[in-house]
């Protein structure tokens, strides 16, 4: 009897071990028959607009217009939240490469998360395309050769902004900064450009991430007695910042520079408030036609229009596909090869390339908001002032320290 | 001028002011948990949630009825002290006979669920609200520009706190009260209807939270998270000041604030955290908060 079962059981084993290997035979090109594009973001938090459960849905978006499936395999989508926790962004990751297949990761804002989650991309060779992040460590000291930064950057955004706030008078700065990678990093590029444009930088001072009260900080800015505010933080903490400049009146005494603004930062604070801001910013919804149709499809969704990261995750996953479908394989390698020899032409980006310390490059917007007689209908809030061509607009060759650009 | 630690003198004083307006706001909510624990028992972790549904009601009344500030004053605190009877009516009182840490769970659960409503309705960069034209405007005071809205802020939260204070220990209602508490039984023999009573506590305390909803709500983005962002240090000044300690909790609370601010200066980075560190102290040298009693 307790041969038989024995036998049986081993049987069993040797059948399953044959089926594996037969699979395996077959699998050799989509790994797992499925093709898994996960999204790990703040789906929750003081990011989650900008980005969230829009960007998951851009995403989706992306994968319907490539009709579900890439040659009869399935594209499925995962999301997470990290809660700005770069430990559980990295845990996260980890568990979806190892135990669900991930093929690819795309991350959304935070760079603390993003830097966490490269990391793991680059040791288990699988490609990890930033959007929401903006330090520009991750293509320069710690670029990785699965990392590619999709959106934008602290550097695009200081050559911009920076540069014609400068250019328009703006010499002497003071920093407020959000106390982590992000806003160390877009303080440190923009003083940098405001520097080599002939300006100062006076001072800076270091807030908590979503810090309930920003008084303080500035009457300290005020003291500083600079021109230029300079804004090195994001979402709620720059909208709270301008808010409290408002009413302590020191708007009258020092220009507000908003380094990094979405469209639903304006939205929130309204045109009355945020008219003449300069900006800068990968896209804008109300570009072009092409632009304006695919903005109206996600506004149908979610009510309010698409941010240039929802735009832009739309963009990865979509370029992702493209060369998944062309070479028939989703090995990381070989996908990113496919995708480094491909232009980019789509909704996001007009010729847009791959360097090779992973910066995909393509042209960035110095935009104005307008002001509310300008704005002929909801969410129509920028002028776009000035192009910045994609070889201005980020880190050189010569100012690059990423080990894959000799 | 005269420098402290490299600091001018006249931007300490900024500064300090700057702190006591922000602990004016620990001080508010801070009461009304230390209102609900004392009185309940529970510990009320939907507190923040009960502070953003305050300031909602009032950019809701002013965009959707146009009513102004001033009803919604008074207005949102009546209808988050409505909610707060629904919550004890319907959920905590089943809870007093069990272990805190129900409360503690279950009020939670209830701030996650709110905050999950007004994420998916509103989204989380926020509504603006302005400053009521009365407090328009700024005062120079020498040493700095104080906006009105803020001195106001700080009047308006005092005056509340010390009547409530008044309330509590001063009245014979009050009195009634902290008697229910102590032994429920023998109040109600007097003929006192002690679950009313205690409803009508934790409606207070719902209400206190949504009248700091509604001073804050022209001071900083109005979203979902404004309560969570905020919640942890009024806490952390409640368990400093003593659980159940009212007078304590307003002194805490201010005394906490002006701290923050010095922080601010001194060492900006650790403003998050000294609230925290203080609380740490404390409770090293006297578990049961400084103005609490040891049981």
């Amino acid at each position: 009897m307790t041969h038989q079962k024995l036998t049986r059981i081993a049987c069993a084993c040797a059948l399953a071990a044959a089926t594996a290997l037969a699979a395996g035979g077959a699998q050799a090109q989509i790994s797992g028959d499925v093709i898994r594009i996960g999204l790990i973001t703040d789906m929750s938090g003081l990011y989650s607009d900008i980005d969230g459960p829009a960007g998951v849905e851009a995403v989706r978006m992306a994968v319907a217009d490539a009709g579900g499936n890439i040659n009869g395999k399935k594209i499925e989508v995962l999301f997470a939240d990290h809660q700005n926790k770069p430990d559980v962004a990295a845990s996260k990751a980890r568990e979806w490469f190892d135990q669900q297949g991930l093929d690819l990761l795309i991350g959304g804002t935070n760079t603390g998360a993003s830097l966490a989650m490269a990391g793991v991309a680059a040791e288990k060779k699988k490609p990890f395309i930033a959007v929401g992040a903006g330090g520009s460590a991750l293509t320069n000291e710690r670029c990785t050769p699965y990392t590619v930064h999709w959106a934008y950057d602290t550097v695009a955004l200081a050559k911009g902004t920076g540069g014609a706030v400068v250019k328009a008078g703006g010499k002497s700065w003071f920093f407020l900064t959000a106390d982590y990678a992000f806003g160390a990093a877009l303080q440190n590029d923009t003083a940098n450009v405001v520097k080599a444009s002939g300006g100062t930088v006076v001072g800076s001072v270091r807030h908590p991430l979503s810090a309930s009260d920003f008084s303080s900080f500035l009457l300290q800015a005020q003291s500083s007695k600079a021109q230029i505010l300079g804004l090195a933080n994001a979402g709620g903490d720059t909208i709270n910042a301008i808010k409290a400049a408002n009413e302590f009146g020191i708007t009258k005494k020092m220009k507000l520079a908003g380094l990094l603004m979405f469209i639903n930062d304006v939205h929130s604070i309204g045109l009355k408030a945020a008219q003449g801001m300069y900006l800068t910013d990968s896209w804008y919804w109300n570009q072009n036609a092409e632009t304006r149709a695919w903005s109206r499809k996600f506004f149908d969704k979610f009510k309010r229009m698409p941010s240039s990261l929802q735009a832009a995750d739309y963009s990865v996953a979509a370029s992702y596909l493209k060369a998944v479908k062309a070479i028939g394989s989703d090995d990381g390698d070989k996908v990113l090869a496919q995708m480094r020899k491909t232009p980019v032409n789509d909704i996001f980006a007009k010729n847009g390339t791959i360097r090779p310390d992973g910066r995909m490059v393509h042209d960035m917007y110095l935009m104005q908001v307008k002001t509310p007689e300008q704005s002929k209908e909801p969410w129509d809030y920028y002028n776009v002032v000035e192009t910045i061509k994609g070889d201005a607009a980020w880190t050189t060759k010569a100012e690059s320290k990423c080990e894959l650009w000799k | 001028m005269d420098d402290i630690f490299g600091i001018p003198v006249q931007a300490l004083l900024g500064q300090l002011l700057l702190g006591l307006v922000n602990g004016s706001f620990y001080a508010m909510l801070s009461l009304g948990l230390a209102v609900i624990f004392g009185l309940l028992g529970i510990v009320n972790f939907a507190h923040g949630a009960l502070y953003m549904i305050g300031a909602y009601v009032a950019w809701l009344s002013l965009e959707k009825f146009g009513l102004n500030y001033w009803l919604a004053l008074v207005l949102s605190p009546l209808i988050v002290g409505a909610l707060g009877v629904l919550i004890e009516r319907t959920l905590l009182h089943r809870l007093y006979r069990l272990d805190p840490l129900y409360g503690l769970l279950l009020t939670f659960g209830l701030a996650l669920i709110a905050e999950g409503v007004f994420r998916e309705q509103f989204g989380v960069s926020g509504q603006q609200y302005a400053v009521p034209e009365l407090l328009q405007g700024a005062t120079d005071l020498g040493f700095m520009v104080l906006p009105n809205y803020r001195a106001w802020v700080v009047g308006a939260s005092l005056a509340v706190c010390l009547g409530t204070w008044f309330l509590v220990e001063k009245t014979r209602l009050g009195s009634t009260l902290r008697a229910g508490t102590e032994n429920p039984a023998l109040v109600q023999a007097f003929g006192i209807n002690v679950p009313v009573m205690v409803t009508l506590t934790y409606a207070a305390g719902a209400a206190l939270a949504a009248l700091a909803g509604v001073l804050a709500a022209p001071v900083i983005q109005i979203t979902p998270l404004m309560g969570s962002n905020l919640i942890i240090v009024v806490f952390a000044v409640v368990v400093i000041g003593g659980m159940g300690s009212i007078l304590g909790s307003i002194l805490t609370g201010l005394m906490l604030g002006v701290i923050e601010g010095l922080t601010k200066v001194f060492y900006p980075e650790a403003s998050n955290i000294v609230v925290f560190v203080i609380m740490a102290i404390v409770l090293m040298i006297r578990p049961a908060g400084l103005f609490g009693k040891e049981k």
